[in-house]
């Protein structure tokens, strides 16, 4: 591998790139990162995920750097300095709506992502870790956004942040202390804002940026996956090069460039017509300062979380609705294991895995929708009925996917 | 350097080997050690701490079947004045509640009763709910318009569906797990409640 990259090094030449590559491998990490990085060569509209992730976690860093100029993490003036952003700071309503949509936009587009691991079996071996690090990266981006949550100071930051932090509160013998702890207060108090604050600035978005970069050596070291699950490793050129490669530059660089420009066109439509998203991205409550002897009438998560919370209300059990929701976060972890079928993209599998997926979307999207609505007896059968669904599938797969019945998987990529 | 060469110029490689555990096991040490600031730090401050004092709550001109809320701690800690009529649902629920006898819950001894009060006609009671901390609302009529048909009054947390009696006693099936907190209180004068505070002995319940 490495002799590829070594014939193109600038090393010893007398050029500045020459005196460069002698100190630092700045050809070789391009190299074996981005120019000769071989992608297979069938990546479809699926792929676009992945960059389109990395250019949110960038514009929120960015917008967040400059909003963190004008916001005050204080009880008394949290609320205010936001309205301060909004109204007097120039142009701070722009980089404002830029941080809150690009949070849901982050999301929308993690989501999609993970479904396309799902779809062409991108966390079977070899690419395990892969998965692993980026279900670690959601994980963190929940933290993420949960805290970022809090830092407006409005109602349903003040009564969200309560109920999350109190299912800690849940856990068996140590959860009182443990939920004290974190609060740093008998109650949310400007102690939890503002280490909400630290861990949100600095803490969590330097734990993504490293999860990102392991994230992305771990993918460059196996090689990416592609829509007919084919390891294009296999077949090679008398140079070692995949047959079926293309290098990352200019070839998926151009490609990822024309998804950005769209994803921007979309993007800018939903930031300047429906920054709040119709209350699904910053919620209506939110616009009044936090209360803490009112809970608003109605109370639920921003709309990404709102799969995981319906599980959590389904459960009529303090503990086992906190374990609910947990284990529908942990047990996507351990998909490389639960999927035993040897064959990796959807294309090429049999019906049950197709049914069982359909039905994981499915409960998945209903459960998203239940939990941003009222507890209501009938929504919460349904909640439970679709919670059970949402196990099964990880349940079932083991077994159906151990002897299913899969098409032939073609040499190479179509 | 090598093994082999470690071997030729005759290191004793035991002897690193030790050094090498025990500097990671002190290092191990240290680093607990060191944690404890970090970590201790997350803890309520002395001033968080001092925020506790009792509150005093006036209920001269609270109408029965009215409600009062006042701030303790930061958290809402409510004051009902219940009729008589409420008082006589309270009695039948006893077969629908997860708790009806307040053993698993938290309230003063002197409160462990069958309205939970230190006087019948006033609960004093903390709104929180147990499940994961909303304020409940209250729905004191029988047959609420928002609320089931068998509904009794009490209180209804709109978080998560759980559902309370008059003296905060939890009903089953909901997933709040025991009854709403009774802060500690007592009456400092026929109608003040002082909350936050127990009785002091032999004075004036």
């Amino acid at each position: 591998m490495s002799h590829q990259t070594n014939d193109q090094s600038q090393a010893g030449k007398s050029t500045v790139l020459g005196w460069f590559d002698e100190r630092y491998p700045v050809s070789s990490t391009w190299n074996k990162h981005v120019g000769e990085y071989y992608a297979p060569r069938n990546f479809n509209f699926w792929y676009f995920f992945g960059s389109l992730a990395l250019i949110v976690l960038v514009n929120q860093i960015v917008t967040g750097i400059w909003l963190t100029m004008s916001y005050s993490p204080t009880g008394a003036g949290a609320f205010n300095s936001v309205e301060y952003i909004m109204r007097d700071v120039e142009w701070g309503w722009l980089l404002r709506y830029l941080h809150s949509t690009g949070a849901s936009a982050f999301f929308i587009v993690i989501y999609l992502h993970m479904m396309r691991g799902l779809l062409y079996g991108s966390y079977k071996k070899p690419r395990e870790l892969v998965w692993i690090i980026g279900m670690l990266l959601f994980l963190v981006l929940m933290g993420e956004a949960f805290m970022g949550y809090l830092l407006p100071w409005g109602q349903m930051s003040f009564w969200g942040a309560q109920v999350i932090i109190s299912l800690f509160g849940a856990i068996p013998v140590i959860g009182p202390d443990l939920a004290l702890w974190i609060r740093g207060d008998f109650v949310i108090s400007e102690v939890t804002l503002t280490r909400f604050f630290a861990l949100h600035v600095i803490a969590l978005p330097l734990l993504l940026v490293i999860l990102v970069f392991m994230h992305l050596v771990a993918l460059h070291h196996v090689g990416s996956n592609n829509p007919d699950g084919v390891e294009i490793k296999k077949l090679k050129d008398n140079n070692g090069i995949p047959l079926d490669g293309i290098r990352f530059h200019p070839y998926y660089a151009v490609k990822d460039a024309m998804g950005a420009v769209f994803f921007f066109i979309l993007f800018a439509l939903v930031l300047f017509y429906a920054p709040e998203g119709g209350g699904f991205f910053i919620e209506a409550p939110n616009f009044e300062p936090a209360n803490p002897l009112k809970t608003p009438e109605h109370i639920v998560p921003v709309w990404y979380f709102t799969p995981f919370y319906a599980i959590l209300r389904a459960v009529p059990d303090k503990f086992l609705g906190v374990v609910a929701m947990g284990a529908a976060i942990a047990v996507l972890f351990a998909m490389p294991w639960l999927d035993r079928c040897k064959v990796k993209s959807i294309r090429y599998r049999g019906n049950s895995f197709k049914v069982l997926l359909t039905i994981l979307v499915i409960s998945f999207i209903v459960l998203g929708f239940l939990g941003t609505q009222p507890s209501t007896p009938l929504y919460t059968k349904l909640a439970q009925i679709f919670t059970a669904l949402y196990f099964m599938f990880f349940l079932v797969l083991p077994f159906t996917s151990a002897n299913e019945k899969t098409k032939p998987v073609p040499e190479r990529v179509t | 350097m090598s093994t082999e060469d470690q071997k030729n110029t005759s290191v004793n490689v035991t002897r690193r080997k030790i050094l090498t555990g025990a500097t990671g096991v002190v290092g191990a040490v240290g680093a607990t050690f060191l944690a404890v600031p970090f970590v201790s730090s997350w803890q309520p401050s002395e001033k968080a701490k001092a925020a506790g004092a009792p509150v005093n709550a006036d209920v001269s001109q609270l109408q029965p079947g009215q409600m009062l809320t006042v701030s303790w701690r930061g958290i809402p800690v409510w004051v009902v004045r219940r009729t008589p009529e409420m008082l006589a649902l309270l009695a039948e629920e006893n077969g629908s509640l997860r708790d009806p006898a307040s053993d698993e819950s938290k309230q003063p001894e002197y409160c462990k009763n069958n309205t939970r009060a230190v006087k019948d006609e006033y609960l004093v009671v903390s709104g929180i709910c147990t499940h994961l901390g909303c304020a409940p609302l209250y729905r004191p009529a029988v047959g609420s318009p928002d609320m089931s048909a068998d509904w009794e009054g009490g209180f209804f947390c709109p978080c998560h569906g759980s559902r309370f009696d008059l003296a905060g006693r939890v009903f089953q099936s909901v997933p709040a797990p025991t009854n709403l907190d009774i802060p500690p209180h007592h009456f400092i004068s026929e109608n003040v409640i002082r909350i936050g505070e127990d009785p002091v002995e032999g004075g004036g319940a």
